[in-house]
């Protein structure tokens, strides 16, 4: 303790070292065996050498550009919906939801209850060929009399909207339920119509939430494979779908690192940009 | 103030019925729209519900075939269910053990100190919660296949400890903002040492955010099934077992446990609702 009193500027990095160097080997150090995977060649038989297979990356780029764009797209799309559910949800629990707002918060989380698999399988149920959904759509003439909704894009896409919606909705919530109530009166005394105060008062105050809500749905979204499998077909394939075969099925080990090496740095371009925006320290809480 | 203006009263009776229901409809839109979306949100919940009570003709649990409590008294019937459900426990014990310990003493060092690296620091514990999981699974399984490691328990606990610590020092650090050191420098005075006020004072005050990172490392954990699949061998977990079943058809018991799992989260943050309402003392915010 002695030693403590005298080093007290070692305290913080005591305290740090253990947590960030179990980061650093099992967060860091992967990453660059990923990077390493991704330029070796070989296959299971006679095992995988480094030769800076560059190729590994082009190759991947060009077989499955359709799936990277597919991911981007749906992701896209994804984190859209979910921005157009959430928004009116949120800002209704924050500004109407008086005494009830922590209830009401936990409606909005509690589909993190039930496990990620289980709740996609629900959603298989619910749009299955002869379930109500599908009934409804047809009766309303959205889908044809033989028409299915199961194995189609907007099945995966309508999956991952839901799977991801409390990534939106949470920070969207944090950031309205932020807003200063008087503010906005301010705006409607100096004869602000509603739409006026809620376009240049409410919305640019809530954009810290949209930012992050819109990073933190598209990123997971962009990534996923659970939703394309189980609610599509191959023809939804999205790129996780492809790195996880080759991974775990076909064992093309060097083709799946580039893979995910390209989908990483996508990611991590975006994630630059939005910090510039937005700041580490107050994204991350 | 002339007679002419004063308030004149409002033609009530002569507007239309039709437009009385326009005027209710626009004014209750937004409330509408909000149960509306909270409904979305609960339909799986209770299709998960739902069909744990269901008596499926076949393998398929998809369309309801008739009540029974079979399933709910014997819910660990099918063949290796029960051993993926241990095993997921035993996993997000340990995983919650270990990053509640890492991730704490990271939220004590970046609320309490000042010291040099602190945007790396931060940087350290941001990307691993953007980074998409199919990415973190797959450098995992990068490192373990050229280090020659065996997948199986101890590499899921460790994948499961890297993505827990993140989410801990955010909780624990939200917590600990709005912690008052004055109490903690009484006890000093007082002539308490630095282990005793540790214990004593900084742990109890501490302790629900502690616990409410326990609470999400152990959620996420046993939650969690793309980064498991990446680096679980041939050790199930029960997301695992849910994704090897969902081909051939998932059984009833699977919804069971499912809303097992949903029916303890529920009450655990019902449990911390009361508890805030019942701490905060009338009148205050």
């Amino acid at each position: 303790m002695s030693f403590l009193h005298r080093h007290r500027w070692l305290t913080p990095y005591l305290l740090l070292a253990p947590g960030l160097a179990f980061l650093f080997l099992f967060f860091v150090v992967p990453l660059y065996y990923l990077g390493f995977t991704s330029l070796q060649e070989g296959t299971v038989q006679v095992g995988y050498t480094f030769t800076w297979a560059w190729d590994n990356y082009s190759n991947a780029f060009s077989e499955y550009r359709e799936q990277f764009f597919r991911s981007l797209e749906y992701a896209g799309i994804t984190t859209i919906a979910a921005l157009l559910i959430s928004y009116p949800l949120t800002y209704w629990i924050a500004f109407r939801g008086g005494r009830w707002k922590n209830l009401l918060l936990l409606f909005i989380i509690a589909p993190f209850f039930v496990t990620y698999l289980i709740r996609t399988l629900a959603w298989q149920n619910i749009l299955s060929d002869d379930g109500f959904v599908v009934n409804a759509f047809q009766f309303l003439g959205l889908v044809a009399d033989d028409g299915r909704v199961l194995a189609t894009s907007t099945a995966v896409i309508a999956g991952i909207t839901y799977n991801f919606l409390p990534f939106m909705a949470l920070p969207l919530y944090v950031s309205l339920e932020q807003i200063d109530k008087s503010m906005i009166e301010a705006a409607k005394d100096l004869y602000a119509s509603s739409t006026k105060a809620f376009l240049r008062v409410t919305l640019p105050l809530s954009a810290p939430g949209v930012i992050a809500g819109t990073l933190l749905t598209f990123i997971p979204a962009a990534g996923d494979f659970i939703n394309a499998e189980l609610l599509g077909t191959p023809n939804q394939a999205m790129i996780g779908n492809v790195i996880q075969s080759k991974f775990l099925e076909i064992t093309d080990y060097g083709q799946a690192a580039a893979l995910s090496m390209i989908l990483m740095a996508v990611i991590l371009v975006l994630i630059v940009v939005y910090t510039r925006v937005l700041g580490t320290e107050r994204m991350a809480g | 103030m002339t007679a002419a203006a004063e308030p004149q009263p409002l033609p009530r009776r002569s507007v239309s019925p039709l437009s009385r229901a326009w005027a209710f409809v626009r004014r209750h839109t937004l409330t509408f729209f909000g149960i509306l979306a909270l409904a979305y949100l609960m339909l799986p919940i209770l299709v998960v519900i739902v069909f744990s009570f269901n008596d499926p003709a076949g393998r398929y649990n998809y369309t309801w075939e008739g009540f029974t409590t079979a399933h709910w008294t014997n819910p660990f019937g099918p063949p290796f269910l029960g051993d993926a459900v241990w095993t997921s426990i035993k996993v997000a014990l340990l995983a919650t053990l270990v990053s509640v310990i890492l991730g704490t003493l990271i939220a004590l060092a970046l609320v309490r100190y000042h010291f040099r690296g602190r945007g790396a620091t931060n940087l350290l514990i941001f990307v691993p919660l953007t980074a998409p999981e199919i990415v973190l699974g797959a450098s995992l399984l990068a490192l373990f296949l050229n280090l020659g490691t065996a997948l199986g328990f101890a590499t899921i606990v460790l994948a499961h400890i890297m993505f827990c610590i993140s989410f801990v020092v955010v909780t624990v650090r939200a917590r600990l903002v709005g912690f008052d050191r004055h109490v903690e420098e009484a006890a000093m005075d007082l002539g308490a040492n630095e282990y005793v006020t540790f214990f004593r004072i900084t742990l109890p005050l501490i302790a629900p955010g502690i616990l409410a990172g326990a609470l999400l490392a152990f959620s996420l954990s046993i939650d969690d099934f793309v980064i498991t699949s990446f680096n679980s061998g041939t050790t199930e977990t029960f997301p695992l077992y849910v994704w090897s079943q969902a081909q051939r058809g998932v059984p009833p018991e699977v919804n069971v446990i499912g809303t097992m799992i949903f029916g303890v989260a529920v009450v655990l943050m019902l449990a911390n609702i009361l508890f805030q309402y019942r701490r905060t003392p009338k009148g205050a915010a």
